[in-house]
C-alpha cells in the first residue's frame, strides 16, 4: 500500500510558500503522491493551483485531487485544467471527482445543485472525450489520460466508478467501513466486466503533535465538518493521534485491499509531516519506494 | 434538573431509575395510564450483549432480571411435521409483568416518583418540567403533539398476527409452519416465565380471509389455533390478552427530540416482533440517554448525542427487522424447499447469520444440513429428504458436494469464470468443476468489441480445443456463454484503452441491431431496429454456434439474456419499443428470446445443460422487474431451460444496483424457489461460507466466485 501526503491547502492560515515546501518534503518522504481537498467558502486554496505548485516542487510524487467537486466546475474547462496539471507535471495526475455535499459550494459558484448527479455523469463521459480528442488544452499523448477517480457513498457512484473511471476513493472512516465500500466497488467494477480490480484510495486525519495538536486538530475538524451536523463528532473520534492509531488505521486499510491511503494533518505545519513521516516510513505496510 | 417522563413501561421506567441513580438531585417523575399491575404483551426476550449492557448500567436490577430470567439456547422448526432443532442461541426472557414489578421497586428505591393511572390529555397537563422523556409508546401522546417536528412515518405489514400466551413450558424458541385447508399459518413461541410461553400466530391476509378470522372474535380466533397447533400444543391451551389480530407497524421518525421533549423506544421506532428486539432496543435506548445526560450538562447536546449514538444501531435493528418481516411475509416461497434448506433459511434470513456462524454454534445442526445437502445430490436419489434425525456421518460442506444437472455431474458447486481459451490455466487451479465463459459471440457482428472470444473460426476453436482437453482433464466442466452484443456492439474491447465499457469504437465499427433503435449511450451507434430477415439469421447464428461448441466439446451451454444485450433488450421495456408482435406486452417482448431458446435447445444435446444468463430486474424504473423475471424464466423452464444465471441492470448504462457481497442472492433466491429452476449465483461472492451460505439455505445451485482482490485478481 501506499501513503499519499495530504497537502494543507484548505487548513484556514496556511501560507502559500507552506503548500510548496510540503510537496518538496513529501517528495523526500515515504509518500507516493500529494493531495488535495476542494472547498469553495472556506479559507483554502484552489486543489488544481496547489498541485500545479507542487508539481514544479517535485518530479517523482504523484498529484491527487481526493476529491474535487465536479459539478461545480464546467466540463471543457475542467477537462483543460486537469490535461494542463497532467502534462506540465510528467503524467502525474489522479483526478478524484465527486458530486461533494455542500449546497452552499454550488450557490456561490451559481451553479445548480439539483440534477448534479446527472450532470456529473455526463461530465465524467465527456471528459475522457475531450482529452481523446485532444482538440481541447494540451494534448496528454504518450502520457495517456489522467487518472479518474470518483468518490461517494451511494449506490450510484459505485456503478459511476466502474462505468468510467479507474477507481474509487473513499472520504474517510474505520478500516471496516472502507472494506464495506471496497466490496461495493469491486462488486459494481466486475458486474461492467471491467478487468483486474477497481484501484483503491482511503483517507484519514493525523494529529501526532500532544494534546495541544489533538486539541487543534479537533477544532479544525468541527470547524470544517461543521456542515455534517452531529456526525462531526465522529469525524473527530477518527483522528488519528498516536504512531500506533496511525499503523493500526494503515493495517486495516492494507488488510481490506486499499492501495493508497491520503493522511491529511490538522495543522499547517511541517513538524507535523515529519512527524507523519518518521512514523509512516517505519510501517510494513507501506511500499518502501512508491 | 426537574425530569418527566411520559409512559411506565420498561423504557421509562429503566431511564427514570437510570437519571436518579446518576444524579439523585434530579426530581425524576413516571407517569403511568395504567395500574402498577396491569400489562400487555407476554414475555420479553434479551441478547447476552443487552445483558452486559444491563449489568454495567445498574447492578442492582440486572441482578434482580437474572434472577428471574428462563434461558435457552436451541431454535426449533416445526415444518412438514417433522421438528429440526439448532442450538448453540443464547436468549434469555422474563415475563414483562415481571420485568416491570421489579423496575418499579428499583425506582421507589431510588426516589423516583411513580404516579400509575393518570391518564393524560395532553402534554401540558403533565405540568412544567426541563426535560420531558417520551416513552409512551407507539401511539405516543409526545409524539403525536409534535408530529411536524418528529415527522414520523409508519408502514403497516401485510400479514396479520395475533398475540397470544401459552400454558405451555417450551426448552427452545419455536417456529411452526403449518399448512391449514386455508393456507399456510407460522408461530413464534418462546417461553419466559417457567410456566407460560409467548405463542404469536401468523399467516398472509388472504389466507385469514379464507379462514373467516376477520369476523372471528377473540374466543373463536383461540378456539381456531388450538385446533390448528393441536399436535403441537399438545393439550396446552392459548391464553387470552385483549388479543386481536393486527398488521404490524414499523414507525421511523426523521426526528426524536423537539425541543426539551425526546423520544425513547417504541415512541421513536419500532421493529418486527420476529427478531425479538422491542423492549431490548427500548432498554438500551434508556441507557443512552441516561449516559448523554449525566455527561453533557447541556440538555440540547445531550439529546443530540442521544440520537446520534441510538439512531444507527436501531437503525441497523429496523433493516434486519425489515429482512425478518420480508421473509415471513412471503415464506410461502420457501416451503418449495426440502427441511434442511428451509430451516436453514429461515434461521440465516437476516443475512447476518452464515454458515460457518452456525457450525460453531451447532456442529450437529450442520451435519444434518451437510447430510440433507450430499443425499439431496445424490445421482442415485436414494434419499431425496433426509429428516433431521436421519443417521449422520462426515460428508463435505455444501460447496463440495456433486450435484447433476441434466446429464452432467461436476464434483463440487463452485463455478469460476474463463475469460477467454488462453485463461484455461487460471480456472483450472480454481478446483472449480466448471468454468463458466466470458460472452462468445455469435458471429463477427454479434462482438461487444474486436477483442471478443469466438468458437467459430478456426484460430478460436483450435484455442478451445486445447482449453477444453486441458480442463476436462483436471474434471473442470466448460460452460460456453453466447451472446449477441446488440445495441452494446462496436465498442473497445475491456483490455483496450482504460477498458471503459461501452465507448464506441472510433475506426473499424460495425453497423449494430437491437430490439429498437434506440442508442445505448448517448454517444452510442444508433442501432438499426432488427427486422424478420435478420431475426431468423441470427436465430440460426446462435443454433449454428451452439451446434460448433457442442462438436468442439463444451458440456454446457448458456445464452446471454441480460445486461442489455440483444436478447436482453428486447425483453426489457426501456429497450423494446416495437409495434410488432415481439415488442409491447411482456409475452411479445420474451417471444424473440424464447424462439431463439427453442431453436438451441432443438440442436444442443438433451444430456448437455442449457442455461441462460437472464436479466432480472433493470435496476431503473419502469425497466424489468423481478416479477416479470419469474415469468420469463417460467417459460424458459417449459422449453427446457436448465438453469438459470440471475443477473441485474446494464440494461440503460445509469442503473442503480445495491452493489456489494452477494448482490444477486435474493434474485437468485426468488427465481429458484418460485421457479423451481437450478440457479446459479455470482455477485461478488469471494468465500466458501458465502457459497455455503447459500447453498445450505436452497437460494442457489451452484456459486459463481470471485477473486478476492487485486492480489487475488493477478493470480
Amino acid at each position: 500500500m501506499r501513503v499519499s501526503a495530504g497537502l494543507p491547502s484548505t487548513i484556514p492560515g496556511c501560507r502559500g510558500d507552506l503548500i510548496i515546501e510540503w510537496a518538496r518534503r513529501a517528495e523526500e518522504g515515504p509518500f507516493s503522491s500529494v493531495a488535495a481537498l476542494d472547498r469553495v467558502v472556506y479559507d483554502s486554496y484552489d486543489p488544481f493551483i496547489a498541485l500545479s505548485a507542487a508539481a514544479a516542487a517535485t518530479s517523482r510524487v504523484r498529484l491527487a485531487t481526493n476529491v474535487a467537486i465536479g459539478p461545480l466546475r464546467n466540463t471543457t474547462l475542467l477537462a483543460r485544467s486537469a490535461a494542463s496539471l497532467h502534462a506540465l507535471s510528467g503524467g502525474r495526475l489522479t483526478l478524484g471527482l465527486a458530486i461533494g455535499a455542500r449546497q452552499e459550494d454550488y450557490e456561490a459558484a451559481d451553479v445548480s445543485y439539483t440534477n448534479r448527479g446527472r450532470r456529473f455523469v455526463e461530465q465524467l463521459s465527456d471528459l475522457r472525450d475531450i482529452w481523446d480528442e485532444a482538440r481541447i488544452g494540451p494534448p496528454v499523448g504518450d502520457l495517456g489520460a489522467p487518472e479518474l477517480m470518483i468518490g461517494g457513498t451511494s449506490d450510484a457512484t459505485f456503478a459511476r466508478v466502474a462505468r468510467y473511471a479507474s477507481g474509487y476513493m473513499h472520504g474517510g472512516g474505520p478500516p471496516r467501513a472502507f472494506a464495506r465500500a471496497a466490496d461495493k466497488a469491486r462488486a459494481a467494477w466486475q458486474d461492467l466486466g471491467r478487468p483486474g480490480m477497481p484501484l483503491l484510495w482511503g483517507q484519514g486525519y493525523v494529529a501526532l503533535g500532544g494534546d495541544e495538536a489533538v486539541e487543534a486538530g479537533a477544532r479544525y475538524l468541527r470547524d470544517y465538518y461543521a456542515f455534517t451536523g452531529p456526525f462531526v463528532e465522529k469525524i473527530v473520534e477518527g483522528l488519528l493521534t498516536t504512531p500506533q492509531a496511525v499503523a493500526q488505521f494503515l493495517r486495516g486499510y492494507a488488510d481490506a485491499g486499499c492501495d493508497e491511503v491520503a493522511l491529511f494533518t490538522t495543522a499547517p505545519s511541517l513538524d507535523e509531516l515529519d512527524r507523519l513521516a518518521d512514523v509512516v516510513s517505519g510501517l510494513s505496510t507501506v511500499e518502501a519506494r512508491p | 434538573m426537574r425530569i418527566t417522563i411520559l409512559g411506565g413501561g420498561p423504557a421509562g421506567l429503566y431511564c427514570g431509575l437510570l437519571l436518579k441513580k446518576a444524579n439523585p438531585a434530579h426530581a425524576v417523575r413516571i407517569v403511568e395510564r395504567n395500574a402498577p399491575d396491569a400489562t400487555y404483551g407476554w414475555g420479553v426476550v434479551f441478547s447476552d450483549r443487552t445483558l452486559a449492557a444491563f449489568q454495567e448500567a445498574d447492578y442492582k436490577s440486572y441482578r434482580a432480571i437474572t434472577s428471574r430470567f428462563v434461558s435457552w439456547d436451541a431454535i426449533d422448526t416445526w415444518y412438514r411435521g417433522e421438528l429440526a432443532r439448532c442450538g448453540g442461541h443464547v436468549f434469555a426472557g422474563l415475563a414483562r409483568k415481571t420485568l416491570l414489578g421489579l423496575l418499579q421497586q428499583r425506582c421507589r428505591e431510588l426516589g423516583v416518583a411513580l404516579e400509575f393511572e393518570a391518564e393524560v390529555a395532553s402534554l401540558e397537563a403533565l405540568g412544567d418540567a426541563d426535560l420531558l422523556i417520551a416513552a409512551d409508546g407507539v401511539n405516543s401522546l409526545a409524539r403525536r403533539t409534535h408530529e411536524s417536528t418528529f415527522k414520523p412515518s409508519l408502514t403497516l405489514g401485510k400479514a396479520k398476527y395475533i398475540w397470544f400466551g401459552a400454558d405451555k413450558v417450551l426448552d427452545a424458541f419455536t417456529f411452526i409452519f403449518k399448512e391449514s385447508e386455508s393456507g399456510l399459518f407460522q408461530v413464534h413461541s418462546y417461553p419466559f416465565s417457567g410456566e407460560t410461553s409467548t405463542f404469536i400466530v401468523e399467516c398472509a391476509e388472504d389466507v385469514w380471509l379464507r379462514a373467516g378470522l376477520d369476523q372471528a372474535s377473540e374466543e373463536e380466533s383461540i378456539a381456531y389455533c388450538e385446533r390448528l397447533f393441536a399436535d403441537e400444543l399438545r393439550g396446552a391451551r392459548l391464553l387470552s390478552n385483549n388479543s386481536k389480530w393486527i398488521s404490524f407497524a414499523t414507525l421511523k421518525c426523521a426526528r426524536w427530540r423537539a425541543g426539551n421533549v425526546v423520544l425513547l423506544g417504541d415512541a421513536a421506532h419500532t421493529a418486527h416482533f420476529s427478531i425479538g428486539s422491542g423492549t431490548k432496543l427500548a432498554m438500551e435506548d434508556a441507557i443512552a440517554l441516561a449516559n448523554a445526560i449525566e455527561q453533557y450538562p447541556d440538555l440540547e447536546r445531550a439529546l443530540s448525542e442521544y440520537e446520534l449514538a441510538r439512531r444507527p444501531v436501531v437503525e441497523v435493528f429496523q433493516a434486519a427487522a425489515a429482512e425478518s418481516q420480508a421473509y415471513f411475509e412471503n415464506v410461502r416461497r420457501y416451503t418449495s424447499l426440502p427441511p434442511s434448506q428451509f430451516v436453514f433459511n429461515l434461521l440465516t434470513r437476516s443475512k447476518r447469520i452464515t454458515y460457518d456462524d452456525l457450525r460453531l454454534r451447532d456442529p450437529r445442526f450442520i451435519a444434518w444440513v451437510d447430510y440433507a445437502s450430499a443425499a439431496l445430490a445424490n445421482p442415485l436419489r436414494m434419499e431425496r429428504e433426509a429428516p433431521y434425525h436421519a443417521a449422520l456421518q462426515v460428508v463435505p460442506p455444501p460447496a463440495f458436494t456433486g450435484y447433476k444437472l441434466a446429464g452432467m455431474r461436476p464434483a463440487n458447486r463452485i463455478a469460476a469464470r474463463l475469460e477467454d481459451a488462453d485463461g484455461w490455466e487460471g480456472a483450472a487451479r480454481t478446483g472449480a468443476a466448471l468454468a463458466v465463459t466470458s460472452p462468445i459471440a455469435i458471429s463477427a457482428d454479434a462482438r461487444i468489441g474486436p477483442c471478443d472470444t469466438r468458437v467459430d473460426t478456426p484460430e478460436y476453436a483450435e484455442a478451445w480445443g486445447i482449453a477444453l482437453r486441458r480442463l476436462a482433464g483436471v474434471g473442470t466442466r466448460v460452460c460456453a456463454t453466447l451472446s449477441h452484443a446488440g445495441r452494446r456492439g462496436a465498442a473497445y474491447s475491456p483490455a483496450q484503452g482504460a477498458g471503459i465499457p461501452d465507448r464506441p469504437l472510433r475506426e473499424g465499427a460495425w453497423p449494430l441491431v437491437s430490439a429498437s433503435p434506440i442508442p445505448y449511450t448517448p454517444k452510442s451507434q444508433a442501432p438499426r431496429e432488427v427486422d424478420r430477415d435478420g431475426m431468423r439469421a441470427i436465430r440460426d447464428d446462435f443454433a449454428r454456434v451452439a451446434r460448433t461448441a457442442d462438436e468442439l466439446g463444451f458440456d454446457m451451454l448458456m445464452l446471454h439474456m441480460a445486461h442489455g444485450y440483444l436478447l436482453a433488450s428486447f425483453l426489457s421495456p426501456l429497450s423494446n419499443q416495437r409495434g410488432d408482435e415481439y415488442g409491447g406486452s411482456p409475452e411479445n417482448r420474451m417471444r424473440y428470446p424464447l424462439t431463439v431458446f427453442e431453436a438451441v435447445r432443438e440442436v444442443w444435446p438433451q444430456e448437455k445443460p442449457l442455461g441462460v444468463a437472464l436479466n432480472c430486474h433493470d435496476g431503473v424504473r419502469g425497466g424489468l422487474t423481478l416479477d416479470d423475471a419469474v415469468t420469463i424464466a417460467r417459460a424458459l423452464k417449459e422449453r427446457g431451460c436448465d438453469l438459470i444465471q440471475p443477473l441485474a441492470g446494464q440494461t440503460i448504462p445509469d442503473a442503480e444496483l445495491p452493489y456489494g457481497k452477494g448482490f444477486l442472492t435474493p434474485l437468485s433466491e426468488r427465481i429458484r424457489t418460485e421457479v423451481g429452476v437450478a440457479t446459479l449465483a455470482g455477485g461478488y461472492l469471494t468465500t466458501t461460507n458465502e457459497a455455503n451460505t447459500i447453498l445450505a439455505g436452497g437460494r442457489a445451485d451452484l456459486a459463481l466466485m470471485s477473486p478476492l482482490d487485486a492480489t487475488a485478481a493477478k493470480g
